[in-house]
This record gives C-alpha cells, structure tokens and sequence, in this order.
C-alpha cells in the first residue's frame, strides 16, 4: 500500500517528471477520483487526454484546497478500450470534462447522462457530427413552445447559440450551445515554434482576461524552463492582474446597469472603466494590458510616475465607484431587478464545480490566490470575500466588494514595490523547456481560475498544450440560473456571470 | 385645426427633448433636438426590405398603424375649438383608433414566425389589454364630472363647472396620462426602448423586421402617440377659455415639461421586472377608480 498512487504538485512549482506519474488501473483511477472529489474543498481543474504514439493517457488534476497541492492522477487506454466508465453519475463535475474527452477522441462514458458536443473542435474524433445536426433537446407538449436565441446576437456579444423551452414567460430548460469561436488555440501552442508567437497566442485566448491567460502561460514557461523572476517584477504581476479585476468587474456593473435600463449607473461605470484602462495604457501601452507580461521579465518595468498615476486613478475610482455602487445597491428598483433573480445554490455551485465568481457568489471559498497562492500572492496574502445568496444580486455585489478589495491590494502592493529592489529583467524568449516533464499553472483571473498545463516530450518540445478557462464549468451554472426564471431575465442573468465564449470554444 | 396642427409640431421636437434630456442627465451633451426627425427622413429615403416569410398583412400594418393614429389625433381637441372630428363617444373612437393599429402591428409581428417577435407581440396585446381599463376609467369620471361624452365638450366644460375638485382630476389625469403615455408609447418603466437584449425587449422587438421606409413610418407613429398624449395632458391642466396665444405657448410648454419629465423618469429608475409589469399598470386602474369614487361621492350619486 505504500506505492503512491498519484503525484502531487505545488502551484508554480517545479514540475514532476512525465514518469514519476503514475499509471493507474481505470478502476483505482474512477475509485480515486471520486473519493478525492468527495471533499467539498476539493475540485477537478482539468482533466483531459492526450495522445502519444497511438495511445490515448488521461491526466486528471485535482486541487486540494486544504493544503494547497494539487494531485495528478493519469490512466492509460489500450489500444482497443474505447468504452470506460464514466464518473460524470458521481461527481458531475466530471461533465464537461469527459464530454470534451469524448468529443475530441472517441472515448465513450458509459453512465454519462449527455455526451453534448462542447466546441466541435477542428480535431474532434467525428467529422460528421456538425452543428446543423446537432438534436437539440425537446420536450413534446403543446403548451411549451422553444425560443431559439444566436448565435448571432444584437450588440456586441460573441457568439452562441441558446435554446430555451419556455411554458409562457417561465423558462423551463436553457441548452446553451456553443463552438462557433473554435480557433484550435491549443493546437496552435504545439505548432508554434517562435516563444513570442505563444505569449500573444495566450493574451488572445479570451480578449477579456489576457493578462490572467499571459501570465499562467508565463508562469508556466518559467517553471519548466526553471526561470527565476525577482520579487518587484511578481509584484508588477498582481498589480496588473488587479487591474484587470477591477476594469472588468467595473465594466461589468455598468452592464448589469444598462440590461435594467438604469442609465445613470451604466454611464457612471463605464466612465470608471475608462479610466482604469488607460491608467494600464500609460503603462504598457495597451489598454488591455497586452504585451505587459512576458516570461522571464517585462519590457514595460513600473516607475514612479506610473504607480503614482495608478494610485491617484485608482483613488479617484474608488471614491466615485463607492458612491455609485452604495446607490445600485440599495435603489429599490435596482434590487428588485437583482434580488432572487437567477439563484443558484450553494449545493448546485459544488456540484457543477464552479469555479471563481460563480463559486464565491454562492458562498464557496475558491479563490487561488488565497488557496493555492502564485506570484506575490504568496508573501501578499488577501482577503476572501464570498457572498451567500447565488443570485443576481450576489455576483454584482461580490463585483463590488472584490473592487474595493483590488483597490486595498494594489494600494499596499505598490508600498511594498517601492521598497523593494527592482531588478527586472527582459522577457526571455530563447529558453529551452526541461524534457518529459508535466507542468501546470494556476491562476485566479477575474472570472476564477485559469489553469495552464504542458507536456513536454524528450526533446523539451511542447507535446501537449491544455488550457481551461473558468467560463468552461461556469457555462452550466448560467443554464441552472436561469431555470424556472423569466425568459426576459436571461440577459441579466447572463450578464452577472459575463462568461467567455473564445474561453470555451478555445 | 389648431390643435392637430400643434400635435404635429410638438412631434417634430418631442423625441429630441427625451434623448437631451437623458443625456444631459447622464453628464453628456447629446445629440440635436431634432436628430431623431433627421433619421426618419434618413429612413423614408431607404427603400424596406421584407423577408420571405412574410405575407401582405406585414407590408401593410405600418401604413395602417401610421393612419390610424393621425386619425386619433383628429379627435383630439385644444383650447375652445372643436376638434376635427367630435361626435358623442368620440374617446371610445379614439382609444379603439389606437388599438387597431395596435392590432395591425401585432399581427405583423406574428406574420414574420420569429419566436421572438411572438414573445413581444403577446406582451404588447397583454399589457395594452391591462392599460386600456385605466383609460376608460378615467375617461368616464371625466365624462361624469362634466356631463359630456366628446372630448371637445368634456374639456371644454372641464373648468367652467365652478367646482374647486376640477383640480384632484388634473392632478390624477395628469399622472395617468403620463403613465399610460409611457406604457402605450413603450417606455420605463414598463419597457426599454434602448436595449438590444431582444428577449427583453416588447415593443422593440416586435419591429425587429422592419426596415427603411416602414420603419419610419412606425417611428412617426410613436412620436405622434406622445404629442397626442402631451396634448390630452395639456387639456387637463389648463383651461380652455383663456387666450388663445397664450394656449400655444403653454401648449408648447406642456409638451417640452412632458419630455424632460420622461427622460429624467428614463435616466434614474431601472426598469421593472417583466412580472411586475401587470401589477404596475392595474395600479393605474386602481387610482383611476379612486377618483371614480371620489366623483360619485362630491356628486352625491352614491346613495
């Protein structure tokens, strides 16, 4: 019994050899897996297969929030075993991952309840199943009618398509279909040889989280090229990640303002937002913050006229965010519009795996930078904030609360920048990862966790390259929400979560 | 004659004060008064675009909406002059002048099979349903007070009766006639005129098809539908014997006060939940019958 059964990894750490993992048998695996799952503090952050040389191994990675590791479990499929099964029955968490196994290799999961399509990715094992004959989900009745919705939508929204069955107003069922912004990113990390090419391959993963994706992929090339990073640069990091959670939840307030037709909000936030974008534009030239992280160093160091121009902006958004958002939040019909609006519970968010924003607005302490803490994160530790309700009201006010928070952290990570000795270097770009290696990064962007992993072979070429956005589990969460709920209550129900599309489709 | 020509007038400016006063509101200084007249004229040079599935009764629902509501406001009296046309019951005409077109633009919306425009078109017919009882409501304490059944006659009488209540009639005719001109023309509270969230929208997305020149055909007969309101509030609140000259400028003023006062209602409220909305405009019922009661009561007919 004493043969371990499972590596287990520390975040941005050195990587285990690809051979130091070990194979289980299916059986062991499944009975692993979901003893492991049982824990509540316990979630699956990516699980996926890989093929090599004809044979197809499954690694599925399991944080612990307990003590901050992250277990690896791998099996490895005969050549002929094509039916296993599936754990989706008891944990459905599983789900989305064993869907994506299917779709791209042909495994089938016996049990499984669905095997939907996730992105009808360019490599799935069958070319023949396309979106147009994709069979929807139906109940027969005639008092239930379908409202179909995308993929092209009004505005600016990316694209997806939706299928409600309403009986009346009342939603009954929402099947969320999505895939139309596959681009084959993770195909496209192995094919790339240019290091430059891959960084702004990860900024472009989801437009809105390109700091959060740059630097799990940066976080990731150093581990396994075994680049140190000094302290001022791990600073500059979490500071622009702040930036970025604090742009995007204000942006977010302002829409969840304009879906309810409060203009006075909407126009009051997206001003704030502005201002918070170019406050990142003065610094590194992007709005965005593209280019800003790189591995191994950063061509745009921070200087004192950039934190002093950060701390005034963000001590005049601050204040201007606080007085709006104590208004949105307590403006009767504002919380009628968001009170009980889209619940989820606590138990649907476990069960789902949520991740992030979704898991926090429904009270689950998940937040990587407090549980499995990376960058500065690890000597700068934060507050978790959670708030109970799961509804509507709950994400734009944990929005709300983790701004005045991001404020708090960047005011407190420039003080201890200022202190520090700021020897940056310039990004690295010729390294040369260690071979047969298993890599994976974790990092809380603002919508939860984005989880990096790569496989090396024996020549230290990326073998396999594995991305996971948090919209991927969060996308089910939005379906729950929005049960039993008005159909005209979807837009601010998808608004809430603000979920990525390209994050999914990848 | 005046009166109609007015109604025209105010249009032209009604739609431009409502954005400027919601820009001003939000800190911006928004567009021209008259930008959203310059569209329509934009609009009535394009030609319309109609998709196959839709038959006759969707290229003609516009026109026929359009008609019906420059018929409406021929009804639609000011100062001591008659309205165009006046006969006994002539409010009845009216509020039914209204819904025929109404109807004509639900069943276009049904014409085109879209499950959204279906979605908008049974919001539109249900809340238009629960806004006509607190028309009538109001129209009949109206009519009661002053004895009369026309428009003409009632707000020529309005002032004149010598009773001192006239003035609780102006002030709930007034706000009735608001609220009701705001869910007839599709506004806050009850719908969004701005959004692009087709599943929320009622009116919006019951011309999601319409292009061009039947887009501005509509677009007329929504600004037309708030002038006429304005015009109506306008006869509740001032007499109609004083100076003729004297009642254009007010007239004017009225018209501007009623824009200003939605878009300001526009820019500090949300909007209500979709549920809420039949509760919402049952109120307006509700109050109109209040002053029913009051009526009943002053008068001493409630024996």
């Amino acid at each position: 019994m004493s043969q371990k059964l499972y590596s287990e990894i520390k975040n941005n750490s050195i990587s285990p050899d690809l051979k130091e993992i070990p194979v289980l048998q299916y059986d062991i695996f499944y009975e692993l897996v979901c003893d492991f799952l049982k824990d509540e503090a316990r979630h699956c952050i990516a699980y996926y297969g890989v093929p090599t040389s004809g044979i197809l191994k499954l690694f599925c990675y399991i944080a612990d929030d307990n003590n901050s590791s992250i277990a690896v479990f791998s099996h490895e499929l005969d050549n002929n075993t094509i039916v296993l099964k599936s754990i989706t029955p008891v944990c459905p968490q599983l789900q989305i991952f064993e869907r994506e196994i299917h779709e791209n290799f042909g495994v089938v999961f016996d049990g499984h309840p669905w095997m939907k399509p996730v992105r009808y990715s360019h490599y799935r094992s069958d070319k023949s199943n396309i979106i147009d004959n994709y069979p929807f989900y139906t109940i027969e009745s005639e008092e239930l009618h379908e409202v179909g919705v995308g993929p092209i939508h009004a505005g600016v929204i990316e694209p997806g398509h939706f299928r409600f069955i309403c009986n009346g107003e009342k939603v009954l069922h929402l099947e969320i279909q999505l895939g139309y912004q596959h681009r084959g990113i993770e195909k496209l990390f192995i094919e790339k040889n240019d290091s430059l090419q891959r960084c702004i391959l990860s900024e472009s993963i989801a437009g809105d989280t390109s700091i959060g994706h740059a630097l799990a992929h940066s976080q990731l090339i150093e581990s396994l090229a075994g680049i140190e990073v000094s302290e001022a640069l791990q600073i500059e990091r979490c500071i622009a990640l702040e930036m970025e959670r604090l742009a995007v939840h204000i942006g977010d307030t302002a829409a969840l303002c304009g879906d309810v037709a409060y203009q006075l909000g909407q126009v009051v936030c997206e001003a704030l937002r502005t201002l918070i974008i170019n406050a990142t534009q003065l610094w590194c030239g992007n709005r965005l913050g593209k280019g800003l992280v790189r591995p191994g160093g950063s061509n745009y160091q921070m200087n004192d006229d950039v934190a002093g121009e950060i701390l005034t902006v963000i001590a005049d958004v601050d204040r201007r965010f606080g007085e709006v958002a104590d208004r949105i939040y307590s403006l009767p019909s504002l919380l009628s519009r968001f009170e009980d609006i889209g619940k989820v519970t606590r138990e649907q968010a476990l069960t789902i795996g949520a991740v992030g924003m979704a898991a926090r607005s429904c009270g689950i302490s998940r937040d990587i930078r407090v549980t499995h803490p990376f960058q500065f994160y690890r000597s700068y530790p934060i507050q978790l904030l959670t708030v109970e309700t799961g509804d509507v009201f709950a994400r734009g006010m944990l929005r709300n609360l983790e701004v005045r928070e991001s404020v708090k952290i960047i005011c407190g990570l420039i003080e201890i920048w200022r202190r520090k000795e700021k020897i940056i270097n310039k990004p690295v770009y010729n390294y040369k990862l260690k071979p047969n290696k298993v890599g994976i990064s974790i990092v809380e962007g603002w919508r939860g966790e984005i989880c990096h992993t790569v496989i090396t072979d024996k020549g230290g070429n990326i073998e396999n390259y594995k991305v996971k956005d948090p919209s991927m589990q969060n996308w089910l969460a939005l379906a729950l929400a929005v049960r039993n709920q008005e159909i005209s209550d979807f837009p601010i129900n998808n608004k809430s979560y603000n979920l990525s599309y390209c994050g999914n489709d990848l | 004659m005046t009166g109609f020509i007015l109604i025209l007038i105010s249009a032209f400016f009604f739609p431009g004060v409502i954005l400027r006063a919601k820009s001003i509101a939000s800190g911006r200084k928004g567009p021209g008064i008259f930008q959203p007249v310059k569209e329509i004229g934009v609009l009535l040079r394009k030609g319309s675009v109609f998709s196959n599935a839709t038959g006759v009764i969707f290229q003609i629902a516009p026109a026929i909406s359009l008609a019906s509501v420059i018929c409406a406001m021929a009804v639609i009296p000011f100062a001591n002059q008659n309205a165009l046309i006046s006969f006994e019951g002539d409010f009845v005409f009216f509020s039914y002048l209204l819904a025929f077109g109404k109807f004509f633009a639900i069943i276009a919306a049904l014409d085109t099979g879209s499950s959204f425009e279906g979605m908008g078109a049974n919001r539109e017919a249900f809340f238009s349903m629960l806004v006509e009882p607190a028309f009538f409501i109001l129209l009949a304490t109206f009519a009661m007070f002053t004895g009369c059944t026309s428009f003409s006659d009632i707000f020529s009488h309005f002032f004149v009766t010598g009773n001192h209540y006239v003035l609780i009639y102006s002030i709930i005719g007034f706000y009735l006639f608001i609220q009701i001109a705001m869910i007839e023309n599709s506004r806050l509270p009850v719908d969004d005129p701005k959004t692009h969230l087709e599943l929320t929208m009622i009116h919006e997305v019951m011309i999601l098809d319409n292009s061009g020149f039947d887009k501005a055909l509509i677009h007329m007969g929504s600004y037309l539908k708030f002038s006429i309101y304005g015009a109506l509030m306008y006869n509740v609140i001032v007499p109609a014997g004083w100076n003729v000259f004297l009642q254009v400028s007010l007239f004017m003023a009225v018209q501007i006060i009623f824009a200003m006062i939605i878009g300001l209602i526009e820019s500090f409220r949300a909007r209500n939940k979709m549920n809420l909305n039949p509760k919402f405009i049952l109120t307006l019922s509700s109050i109109g019958l209040i002053a029913f009661l009051i009526i009943l009561i002053l008068t001493d007919k409630l024996i």
